[in-house]
């Protein structure tokens, strides 16, 4: 699904240059549970970046969904990004002026979908993540966690092929954390990919499959809570 | 592109961003709308002082020049200076053999008169006049018709009145064609009555106009001309004519040639060119001014959707993050760019044709009005609105580039 090799990236500061992905190699196949770990600085957030579209990288090749994603323009970045991902961010990233509904709605809204369908569809996924009766709520006036679900809802609308979360869990306490998780957990066995990128060794041990990073190159990829039985 | 023009969710997003900014927004639109306004505003007072202009001028053919004999004011072979000129009728027959481009050479003549019709009485304006006046002067019939040929040749005793007169003559609801009114003793018979013109000369209270032929045998004038009107061809200067026959003139009447007071002229050409160019400069500064304003009114629309951009920068990062192209973000800001626009230009068109309407009301009705039907053609407001969509879609452009120049990355960073 995730195909990266030997990806580098280096940010310019002043008249050098930070280097900060050193030649990685990773690979996550379909309806893995990948959780990417690393202190501050590691590049974690630079590789959910790049893989999630949002920046291009240096050198390597990075595949997504077995495409080789190279020249991207803005545009085209934006048909894929809503295509193949779905987002979840620390701090939530809702509209505030927007309900629920019509935040989980809104990719579908770029998918051209129309008013009807879109809310049908989102308000399917707001059952899924458990806040049904919460639609036409600002998110001012939702928890914490709710906001997160209402997220994680928007992330599964378009039906990507990936989730990409980002620090999901970091501006929550530790019960809705653990509510979060167990809610990115079900989507995994209902068979979609999800990457999450954290500092938090609990969160990271909830994965299947701990990719540590630190300086720029992966020091560790292993396998943890092999699903042997169901 | 229609489709997105028509859906909720464009005008929901309009409508919540113009929401965060209330107050600005509005001052924004004032802008615009001032600007539009005066342009509207003045547009309408010039073609109210235009049409005020015609209304006392329109009658008259605009090449036209009067001229009427003074007295000289230098000695010439012989003739002490002081000598007093009339016209002739051989005169008008020189000038329309020697001058080109003549069109009409109508001579007038013109006294007092005391006009009598039962107990009713008044003075008026009597005129000596050829048919051909109505060339010259448009006159505006309300009954009847104006002196004719035959009138001229059997010298009959009739007479076109003006309409302020059978107001002072007549009761009300009488016909006055075909009656005889007593002027200075002598009965005429009403063939004609004509709205009242705004200039002619004549009687403060009104003219009477009788055959020319008439005016020369009841009051003695033998072959004496008052003054003439002449009218010029299309292409020919009237300025021009009124040297050459002032010239002609002063020769036929052995005036020296640089006598300026033998003949005194009045050239409505020129008259009418000088307030003519006032209005079209007039009309120049109030696009000029209303262009002006608008612009800077559009400008601070942009300057206040540059300003919604940088404090929806992260909101426009999620957007962009959850697939929206970077046209898609454009094109929203563009539509608010022109809604504010048109909404403004639409406010400022309406307010000032109320204001138009106002004017109207106060300065724009009777005799002396300042301004007569002060109004904006519906093309110049398409266009004033055409341009301010067009410059509205331009400064969106703005603010627009700004939306989509900072990477989705960097804007969802910012807190």
């Amino acid at each position: 699904m995730i195909k990266i090799e030997k990806l580098h990236k280096s940010y310019p500061i002043g008249k050098g240059s930070l280097h900060v992905l050193k030649g990685l190699d990773l690979h996550i196949k379909e309806g893995e549970f990948v959780s990417i770990m690393g202190s501050s600085g590691s590049g974690k957030s630079t590789l959910l970046n790049i893989v999630g579209l949002l920046d291009g990288h240096d050198t390597g090749k990075y595949y997504l969904n077995g495409q080789l994603i190279e020249n991207l323009d803005e545009k085209k970045a934006a048909i894929l990004r809503n295509k193949f991902l779905g987002f979840v961010f620390q701090s939530f990233n809702l509209i505030n002026y927007k309900s629920a509904l019509e935040n989980v709605a809104l990719p579908l809204y770029y998918q051209g979908v129309g008013r009807k369908e879109r809310n049908k569809i989102a308000l399917q996924y707001l059952d899924k993540v458990g806040l049904k009766d919460r639609a036409e709520h600002l998110p001012s006036e939702l928890s914490g966690g709710e906001k997160q679900r209402v997220a994680i809802a928007r992330a599964l609308v378009t039906n990507p092929k990936v989730v990409l979360a980002d620090e999901p869990t970091g501006a929550l306490d530790s019960t809705t954390t653990h509510s979060v998780m167990e809610l990115l957990k079900e989507i995994n066995r209902e068979g979609m990919t999800v990457f999450v990128i954290t500092h938090e060794e609990d969160v990271a041990e909830e994965t299947d499959r701990i990719v540590r990073l630190k300086d720029g190159v992966i020091i560790s990829d292993e396998k943890v809570n092999k699903k042997v039985t169901i | 592109m229609i489709k997105f023009l028509f859906d909720t969710d464009t005008w929901q997003e309009i409508y919540s961003s113009i929401r965060k900014n209330k107050t600005r927004t509005a001052i924004t639109i004032i802008g615009v709308m001032w600007g539009i306004f005066l342009l509207v505003v003045l547009l309408g007072a010039a073609k109210g002082v235009e049409n005020n202009f015609n209304k006392l001028f329109g009658s008259f053919a605009t090449n036209s020049v009067f001229v009427w004999a003074q007295q000289t004011s230098k000695p010439f072979k012989g003739f002490q200076e002081g000598k007093a000129l009339t016209l002739k009728m051989s005169d008008l027959e020189s000038i329309k053999k020697e001058i080109p481009g003549l069109e009409f050479v109508v001579p007038r003549l013109q006294d007092q008169a005391l006009a009598v019709n039962d107990f009713k009485s008044g003075n008026f304006g009597i005129f000596g006049d050829y048919p051909e006046l109505d060339e010259v002067q448009k006159m505006d019939m309300v009954y009847g018709r104006f002196i004719n040929q035959n009138d001229i040749i059997e010298k009959k005793k009739v007479c076109v009145i003006e309409e302020e007169i059978y107001k002072q003559l007549f009761d009300k609801d009488v016909q006055p064609i075909g009656t005889y009114i007593k002027i200075n003793n002598i009965n005429y018979k009403v063939v004609g009555m004509y709205k009242k013109g705004q200039i002619g000369g004549g009687g403060p209270q009104g003219n009477i106009h009788i055959p020319f032929t008439t005016f020369q045998q009841v009051y003695n004038r033998g072959d004496d001309v008052g003054w003439m009107m002449i009218t010029g061809k299309p292409g020919f200067d009237i300025t021009q004519i009124e040297a050459d026959v002032k010239l002609l003139l002063k020769n036929l009447h052995k005036v020296h040639p640089e006598d300026e007071r033998a003949f005194g002229s009045f050239n409505l050409g020129k008259e009418i060119a000088k307030v003519t160019g006032f209005i079209t400069g007039m009309q120049f500064l109030t696009w000029f001014v209303g262009i002006a304003t608008l612009i800077a009114g559009v400008f601070a629309i942009g300057n206040i959707l540059l300003i919604t951009v940088k404090e929806r920068t992260k909101e426009i990062g999620i957007r962009r993050a959850l697939g929206a192209k970077p046209w898609e973000i454009k094109r929203q800001i563009i539509l608010e760019s022109v809604f504010l626009t048109s909404i403004a230009g639409a406010l400022g068109i309406i307010s000032g044709g109320l204001v138009l309407m106002i004017i109207d009301a106060t300065l724009g009705k009777g005799d002396e009005a300042v301004l007569s039907n002060p109004t904006v053609d519906i093309p110049v407001i398409l266009i004033a609105a055409l341009t301010l969509v067009v410059l509205g879609t331009l400064i969106g452009l703005i603010p627009a580039h700004t939306a989509v120049s900072i990477r989705p990355i960097e804007a969802l960073r910012e807190e």
